[in-house]
């Protein structure tokens, strides 16, 4: 009898990129973590920047350090992670508490799966998170014009 | 708490973020949403200094910080958490991450909500 191989399971952040032949929900669930991961960061920085206005700080006004062009892109930069993030999100719950897969159905062919609905409703977030970035885009452009 | 309940709440908290954080990102950074709500001047940016203090000066901004503070800072931590339990990392290490993250999260708290009040005293004491 042949021996049965086993492979290890686990790709660990590698599987968030590669690893079958995966769909769209797959690229979006890689997404979703980098840019949870990234508004993370800037949020944990932003309570402390944003606490040291209780001191009369505040290192976003003009002449300050954080008044850069830099970190203005680095702000829009959050801005869309944010929008892509939340509207992904709105997603997952929707899917998650089951009121965006569909009812159940006997299956008859040709079989119908709840991918039926779940993929509009990915096109229909990305679409409205794509409207809020480019709403963004041009009050930041706006905003980065006024810098110099 | 056993993990469902605290993924159930990781979820409840990201619908209130949605509605929060979107208001914040909007005052903040598309001008036709503060204008419509009144919340700045149109002349200056919304996160000048006077436009600011304005903001703290209000009780209910005040206290939206403070509740906005508290989900995302949950909402992301515990995220975080699952991230980096997902790696395969030993059960001790899950726990100390885990309690290094909820230290982290209740210092931030209790930073940021300090900071909130003041501000808010301060301001609405100038006002």
């Amino acid at each position: 009898m042949a021996e049965t191989k086993y492979h290890d399971n686990r790709l660990g952040i590698w599987g968030w990129f590669a690893g079958g032949r995966w769909g769209p929900e797959r690229y979006a669930y890689t997404l979703h973590r980098i840019t949870g991961l990234a508004v993370l960061c800037y949020f944990l920085m932003h309570i402390v920047v944003t606490s040291l206005r209780a001191k009369g700080i505040y290192l976003w006004e003009d002449g300050e350090f954080l008044h850069q062009p830099i970190f203005l892109v680095g702000e829009f930069l959050v801005f869309a992670a944010f929008a892509y993030h939340a509207f992904n999100g709105l997603r997952l719950v929707l899917i998650e508490f089951g009121w965006a897969v569909g009812k159940a159905e006997d299956p008859v062919y040709p079989y119908k799966s709840s991918l039926n609905k779940q993929r509009p409703l990915l096109a229909l977030m990305m679409l409205a998170a794509a409207m809020v970035i480019a709403l963004g885009a041009q009050e930041f452009i706006h905003a980065l014009g006024g810098m110099h | 708490m056993n993990e469902s309940s605290k993924w159930t709440i990781h979820m409840l908290a990201g619908l209130l973020i949605f509605l929060l954080l979107g208001m914040h990102m909007g005052i903040m950074h598309l001008s036709g949403f503060k204008a419509d709500l009144g919340v700045a001047d149109g002349a200056e940016s919304a996160v000048s200094k006077d436009n600011s203090l304005a903001r703290d000066a209000n009780p209910l901004f005040t206290a939206t910080y403070i509740v906005l503070l508290a989900v995302a800072l949950y909402h992301g931590l515990y995220g975080l958490k699952n991230i980096l339990c997902e790696l395969g990392l030993k059960e001790g290490l899950q726990k100390t991450i885990g309690v290094l993250l909820l230290l982290l999260g209740l210092g931030l708290f209790g930073l940021g909500t300090w900071a909130a009040i003041t501000v808010h005293l301060t301001a609405a004491g100038n006002a």
